[in-house]
């Protein structure tokens, strides 16, 4: 959701469709979302749904009010399968690479990671699941090549690195999602939030967590290809399902305070820039049984104890105005060096008001915090707030 | 009706110029969240900017199709920008421009030429 086209042109009146529709990869349920009436566009690489008919505030609230089905097919799905035969191995090798306590992930359960660099910055963040005898990892599409190259070069020698080319991914997030699902796969209404399963049905073996990135209570569920057009049909004939495009999975993640990589967070961000110093257990802090051991293990544990001089904030402008991703932040209205950035900012539906997120050095981190924005040229009165915006109502 | 290239429509009613934007365009913009409106009483010139909109996707201007003097807004859509939505040709109108020679709406498009550049 970028800011384009000032000045003159209408922006959405440029059609990024169409031109290099060819070069783009599709999803399994393209046409699927060709036949809804979408409107596509370019994304990671892939032609995506960014709204359907109904449009990105009606897709929002009914995401909230009942359920809304996401292909996010293009996210990466890779499988990392311990040449031992025992998962703590798998568990133990990725913990090179990422500050989190994997070995700690129960059977049956996920877990949120972050894939960090040398200098502390952060490469992606994922989902990690522990599925017996192999942990199932699901990864950002911008980033799933790198990825996957980093666990070939870094993990080869312990696991075998699958990665998943047969099957799509879809998200059924909102109240209903649970009623909805277990129309068809009953065994969903005893999962709790971060739940993993498989399970075998008509679309093929489903593996399904109680997971998402809307905030709501939810499910994320990895499909065969050839039963991927079938579970989404089934899914869309039901009442209180309808599709909901990027547009509003951007403003759901949002209202949460769900960070999107590449915008939020990236290789210039630490975790503890990022404030997701709780995706970071004990076990994996100075004096934690596993201390560091991951990269940047050094500054990252550092940041822990020592602070950071930036910190993500949410913010709510005070007035109607929205505040878009690369606009600068001031301490005072008028005058002085900016103290920080928006890296995300959109209207939210739910909230009905708009909301952003971004860094600001940590003296202004506190929430109830007055800051300035520079909206086209004048500076507007911005409030840091704690995130979420609105808060999450998953199923603990 | 007029249509510009920036997709925006005018209307003569009486001596003025009713000058809001296109269901074309409200359509590819999105739901509209926030419509900043021009001071009553300012001069403009064609090309300058003089509305700033912010869909669910994105900020962008509205220009003044054609030299005058704004002497009204639509100040309903400040809490209400979702209008624009709803009716972009009739109460989702932004402003109203006194202008000196109406005969430069001449060799602006009709609607039938405007739905040809738009295709």
């Amino acid at each position: 959701m970028e800011r384009v086209g000032r000045p003159g042109h209408m922006p959405g009146c440029v059609p990024a469709e169409g031109k290099y529709m060819d070069e783009l990869l599709k999803t399994g349920l393209h046409d699927l979302h060709l036949r809804l009436g979408a409107r596509m566009v370019p994304f990671a690489g892939y032609d995506m749904p960014v709204q359907y008919p109904a449009g990105v505030m009606k897709e929002h609230l009914h995401c909230r009010a009942a359920a809304g089905l996401f292909d996010v097919s293009h996210m990466g799905q890779v499988i990392l399968r311990p040449k031992s035969g025992d998962v703590t191995d798998a568990a133990r090798a990725l913990e090179t690479l990422i500050p989190v306590n994997v070995i700690g992930v129960a059977e049956g359960r996920q877990r949120y990671a972050l894939f960090t660099d040398e200098a502390g910055g952060i490469l992606d963040d994922f989902m990690v699941a522990n599925r017996g005898d192999h942990l199932f990892l699901v990864v950002n599409a911008g980033c799933k090549e790198a990825d996957f190259a980093h666990l070939r070069a870094k993990l080869s020698d312990t696991c075998e690195i699958e990665v998943i080319t047969d099957r799509g991914l879809l998200a059924l997030q909102g109240p209903q999602a649970e009623d909805a699902l277990a129309r068809l796969v009953p065994d969903v209404a005893a999962m709790r939030f971060m739940d993993v399963i498989s399970v075998d049905t008509l679309f093929g073996e489903l593996w399904i967590s109680r997971s998402g990135y809307t905030g709501e209570d939810g499910f994320e569920i990895s499909v065969p290809d050839a039963g991927a057009m079938g579970l989404a049909e089934a899914l869309l004939a039901m009442d209180e399902v309808e599709p909901i495009g990027l547009g509003a999975r951007d403003s759901l993640r949002l209202e949460s305070g769900l960070c999107l990589y590449g915008n939020d967070i990236d290789t210039t961000t630490t975790p503890i820039e990022a404030a997701l110093t709780w995706a970071i257990q004990k076990a994996r802090r100075t004096g934690g049984e596993r201390a560091g051991g991951f990269p940047g293990a050094d500054k990252i544990l550092q940041q822990i104890d020592g602070g950071t001089e930036r910190r993500r904030v949410g913010m709510l402008p005070v007035g109607r105005a929205p505040i878009r991703p690369g606009i600068d932040l001031f301490a005072a209205e008028a005058g002085g060096e900016p103290i920080g950035k928006v890296t995300s900012g959109a209207f939210g539906p739910s909230i009905g008001r708009p909301m952003a997120m971004g860094y600001v050095s940590t003296a202004l981190a506190t929430p109830g915090t007055a800051i300035y924005a520079e909206l086209r040229g004048k500076r507007v009165p911005v409030t840091v707030t704690a995130m979420p915006f609105r808060p999450p109502s998953v199923k603990r | 009706m007029k249509f510009t290239e920036e997709h925006e429509w005018l209307r003569v009613e009486d001596d003025l110029v009713v000058v809001g934007i296109t269901e074309h365009a409200a359509e590819q913009l999105g739901d509209l969240v926030f419509v900043e409106l021009p001071d009553v009483g300012r001069p403009v010139t064609k090309d300058e900017e003089v509305v700033v909109i912010e869909s669910v996707k994105a900020a962008s201007d509205i220009l003044a199709p054609v030299d005058g003097e704004i002497v009204e807004v639509n100040d309903v859509l400040t809490d209400n920008p979702s209008l624009v939505n709803e009716d972009a040709t009739g109460n989702g109108w932004m402003f109203k421009l006194k202008i000196e020679d109406m005969s430069v709406l001449d060799d602006m498009m009709d609607e039938e030429a405007y739905l040809k550049f738009i295709g």
